[in-house]
């Protein structure tokens, strides 16, 4: 009798996927038994969900396993960014259900697709072949527009979903091709055989299909970390989005663009290095310079936040130009950070918000710091730590980055990081201003802090000053979870 | 009796006063003594150091001249430690701290009435920060207390100040993070250069002074740290900030900006700058001297020209702060410790005057010149200390500045006469803006009926405190220099 081979399948490098997929899908079904005034629990559903494939994750530390005839691997540095992305949503769903249920849109699909782009996120920092990371970056991609078009109410969210659906498209196309471009030159999709054909075939660079093909996936990857002159979505998306939303992609979506650009730059092409490092400074420079420059005039915190994400990916872009250990675990270590401070001033950014995304403007804070001081303070934390200034883990995140850059000889872009950094404090102080130094043009309502919310930013405060003070256990972890 | 964390106690006394005013928050009545509680335990441990202190040996693992010291893993990974350590210079920095931020909270006892928990809880902030600053030995450690304590006063400025008070408060805060940046990245330069040459990745200074970076980026090494030290200073160029951020400060605010955050900037440049890079900082003499005489001459200049009293001290403040540097950068035993004394008497003196300023201000909410006259008349307790400050700020013999100027030109005349000569008009220009300081607000004849009450028990005790010590170091600075002399002679290396 003839018997069909079937390959035997490791399914633990893609345990905590298959666990995240599994939930979704239950919660999908459960979804229509629950009533709508209590979608919060599907939200407790998905955070179990969310901690069981955390535990997963913690076992395969140090233990390198790949699968799928190679196309997946379970590596400390896809673990560390799982982690990350693990965070990003499960404090994303804590603020989510204060926020959907005043902007009464509180719709159990949130809960599903937040798991579905989790799944993406995940794909993309384990795939080490060029299909599986788009596969992941699609599965990603598709729940993000949904998510930020997800106030089906609102003329902002609708605008932020459709422009997102329609640059993102284009983006996964330049993506695509470039993948297309490469596997016609190399004859693999693998990153390690393309990285052997390219070590072997030292020419290959001069192969004008595969420099198109490396410069397309660049400009693909530099869309989804919102690098300039790739960022231009960026704002009206950030603003537009349901705010919890905008918390989860300034910080889980960005982190697994850059898992998944480094896994490709530093495994695929390590031989090309020098190539890559002119254009990744570049880049640096522009996101830089550009989002700092521009968010000092918004006057919308989101919009402002969303310019300073796109500064931030310049911070990071600095460490990977460097290319060496400390830049890359400076990424790691970066991406960390900004997920606690970011969502963290979300948090609050949720709280003092109004019905229809109003009281959104930088002028709103005024007066925050007098009549809530203990969440004003929190704020304080999160925007200094954005500003990068001590004992925070921005101070942290953004010394690791540059002394890699300083180490990697690009003592200039360093400067040119810090001259920056040192822009952008004006506008983070603007908030502070305003909270602390302006009399309420109006009086505060009596704020909601809903526990979930309270917890999100317990858990944001903590993971801003705890690294900023003790860094040395995250710094170990990061830097065993590089890929060089 | 080292057995006791001295150190770490002295910089974390004032956090643990904050955490202690969480309870009370809305308690007027009971934070004021709670903050003032702290801020004396900490002038009293201080101040048992200053008595204690310069008999006692070298501490254990300590080099030469520190006689307290502590050392802790902090960050491994990056060689990064908990390093403090006290020697004779940061022994007096440290009883500055302790004392100026009493006085500034006995200064703001009645005058600051709106959410007065947070203006105490940010002065004691301040002073661990500051107290750090001048007991870290490790860069990362110094860098981190050099910026927390930055943030209080951008928030003191900018919650009490007056007049453009937010404008002034992020142009200091922008201001001196733009120059402490660059020194960030400076750091690190130092670090990878030695680490490097050595093979010791390290950021504690007695490692890294042991093997001086002769590498050819030191001159622009020494250029950042000097310019984030100038523009705290603040030397001439960058001196801008200065006057804004001292015009709209609180009292309280003015008198720990002048008293010890300038001091912060001349004690990094001795602490850091010079043992880091004595080739580079030697190269950099000239221009240091040729600043730092144009910042005296140009400050007196200009503090002639103002109308505002607070203003007028203030570019006095870097006047004087100019003779500072100036005795940094002879780099001679005389002029260092004269240089040194005179961040102490800068900070006892233009602390008093901020502190009167305020006191003024706050019985006719004015500070223009031509508003007052008479006052010697109406008040004549508070007119006297004013008096007495006033001349001891223009380098009266006998009052405590002039000890500190003499031994700054008497320094450096033996090493650049020529700054010396030059810098000598700047002891009599003072006079002449003080002089017209002193005649327009206190023997003028009264111009507009003011409501000028004399001093309170509070504050005469308060001045009283100060003039003691002023005059006392003006008298006899013995003390005082015999506690710089071994610090002064191993930095310069004229030790025996």
């Amino acid at each position: 009798m003839e018997t069909i081979a079937i390959p035997a399948i490791n399914f633990a490098p893609i345990m905590p996927e298959v666990i995240l997929s599994i939930f979704a899908m239950v919660l999908l079904l459960v979804n229509v038994f629950v009533p709508s005034e209590h979608k919060a629990y599907l939200g407790y559903l998905s955070l179990v969900g969310l901690i069981v494939a955390g535990f997963t994750l913690i076992g395969g530390w140090g233990v390198p396993l790949s699968a799928f005839n190679d196309s997946v691997v379970r590596d400390n540095f896809s673990i560390f960014f799982k982690g990350i992305f693990l965070l990003t949503v499960g404090m994303s769903i804590l603020i989510s259900d204060q926020y959907f249920k005043r902007e009464e849109c509180n719709l159990g699909e949130l809960y599903p697709l937040l798991l579905f782009a989790t799944v993406g996120m995940m794909l993309m920092a384990s795939g080490t072949d060029l299909m599986t990371i788009f596969l992941g970056l699609e599965v990603l991609s598709v729940s993000l527009y949904i998510l930020a078009g997800f106030n089906r109410a609102n003329v902002k969210s609708n605008e932020a979903g459709l422009k997102y659906f329609l640059l993102g498209a284009f983006s996964t196309g330049f993506l695509l091709y470039g993948m297309a471009l490469t596997y016609g030159a190399t004859g693999t999709t693998r990153v390690v055989k393309i990285a052997e054909y390219v070590s072997q075939n030292g020419v290959v660079a001069q192969n004008p299909m595969f420099v198109i093909g490396m410069l397309l996936m660049a400009v693909g990857f530099s869309f989804k970390i919102a690098a300039a002159p790739f960022h231009m979505w960026t704002p009206d998306v950030y603003e537009g989005a349901p705010t919890p939303m905008t918390a989860f992609m300034s910080a889980g979506p960005k982190a697994a663009g850059f898992a998944a650009f480094m896994r490709v730059a530093i495994i695929a092409f390590p031989s090309l290095k020098a190539d890559w490092s002119d254009l990744l400074w570049i880049l640096a420079v522009l996101t830089m310079t550009i989002g700092n420059l521009i968010a000092l005039n918004q006057d919308n915190i989101k919009r402002m936040l969303a310019y300073s994400s796109i500064a931030h990916a310049g911070y990071a872009l600095v460490g990977f130009t460097a290319g060496n250990a400390e830049g890359t675990a400076g990424i790691l270590f970066y991406m960390l950070s900004y997920a606690f401070m970011n969502i963290g001033a979300f948090a609050i950014i949720v709280l003092v918000g109004k019905k229809g995304e109003a009281n959104n403007n930088v002028m709103d804070y005024a007066g925050f710091g007098t009549k809530h001081p203990v969440l004003a303070l929190a704020m304080a934390v999160f925007l200094f730590s954005l500003a990068g200034m001590p004992p925070t883990a921005g101070f942290i995140g953004k010394f690791y980055l540059f002394s890699g850059a300083i180490k990697a000889g690009y003592v200039w872009l360093a400067i040119i990081g810090v001259l920056n950094s040192a822009a952008s404090v004006y506008y983070y102080l603007r908030v502070m201003v305003y909270m602390y130094m302006k009399d309420p043009v109006e009086e505060f309502d009596w704020m909601k802090l809903t526990p979930a919310v309270a917890i999100c930013i317990i858990i944001a405060v903590v993971g801003v000053l705890l690294p900023g003070v003790v860094p040395a256990f995250l710094l170990n972890l990061a830097q065993q979870a590089v890929l060089l | 009796m080292t057995s006791y964390p001295i150190l770490t106690i002295l910089i974390f006394l004032p956090l643990a006063g904050c955490l202690c005013l969480a309870p009370v928050w809305s308690r007027r009545a009971a934070v004021r003594p709670i903050a003032l509680g702290f801020a004396v335990a900490e002038l009293a441990l201080a101040g048992w150091l200053l008595v204690t202190a310069p008999g006692m040996p070298t501490a254990p693992g300590a080099p030469a001249g520190y006689f307290l010291w502590e050392d802790a893993a902090w960050i491994e990974r990056f060689g990064i430690r908990y390093l403090l350590g006290m020697d004779g210079i940061s022994l007096l920095m440290g009883a500055l701290t302790a004392f100026i931020t009493v006085v500034a909270m006995a200064v703001s006892w009645r005058a600051v009435t709106e959410r007065t928990a947070l203006h105490y809880f940010l002065i004691l902030l301040m002073e661990s920060g500051i107290m750090g600053v001048f007991l870290a030995l490790d860069l990362v450690l110094f860098y981190l207390f050099w910026e927390v304590m930055l943030i209080p006063m951008f928030f003191l400025i900018g919650i009490w100040g007056h007049g453009r008070r937010i404008y002034s408060a992020v142009k200091f805060f922008l201001y001196t993070l733009a120059g402490s940046l660059l020194m960030l990245l400076a750091i690190i330069g130092v670090y990878l250069i030695h680490g490097d040459a050595t093979g010791t990745y390290t950021f504690a200074l007695p490692l890294l002074a042991k093997a001086p970076i002769a590498h050819a980026a030191a001159p622009w090494l020494f250029g950042a740290f000097l310019l984030a030290f100038a523009i705290k200073f603040p030397l001439f160029p960058v001196h801008t900030w200065l006057p804004d951020a001292h015009t709209d400060a609180p009292t309280a605010g003015s008198v720990i900006l002048a008293a010890l955050l300038l001091k912060t900037g001349a004690y990094g440049l001795v602490r850091f700058g010079y043992p880091l890079f004595p080739e580079a900082a030697r190269g950099f003499t000239p221009l240091l001297s040729v600043l730092a005489v144009v910042g005296i001459l140009y400050a007196s200049w200009i503090a002639y020209a103002q109308e505002d009293m607070k203003r007028m001290v203030a570019y006095s403040s870097v006047g004087h702060m100019g003779f500072v540097a100036l005795g940094i950068a002879s780099w001679s035993p005389v002029a260092l410790s004269g240089s040194i004394l005179q961040m102490v008497n800068h900070g006892v003196t233009t602390g008093a005057l901020f502190a009167l300023v305020g006191m003024l201000d706050e019985r006719t909410d004015t500070r223009e010149l031509a508003a007052y006259g008479g006052v010697w008349g109406k008040a004549p307790k508070l007119a006297f200390f004013f008096l007495l400050f006033a001349m001891a700020s223009a380098g009266l013999p006998g009052l405590n500045n002039f000890t500190g100027e003499f031994l700054i030109l008497a320094g450096v005349f033996r090493t650049t006469p020529a700054a010396a000569a030059i810098a000598f008009i700047g002891i009599v220009l003072p006079l002449i803006y003080t002089v017209r300081l002193v005649q327009e607000v206190l023997f003028q004849t009264e111009r507009q009926p003011l409501q000028l009450p004399d001093v309170t028990l509070r504050e005469g005790a308060l001045l009283a405190v100060l003039a003691l010590i002023g005059v006392s170091i003006g008298v006899h600075p013995k003390p005082l220099l015999d506690i710089l002399k071994v610090p002064v002679a191993l930095l310069t290396g004229t030790a025996p």
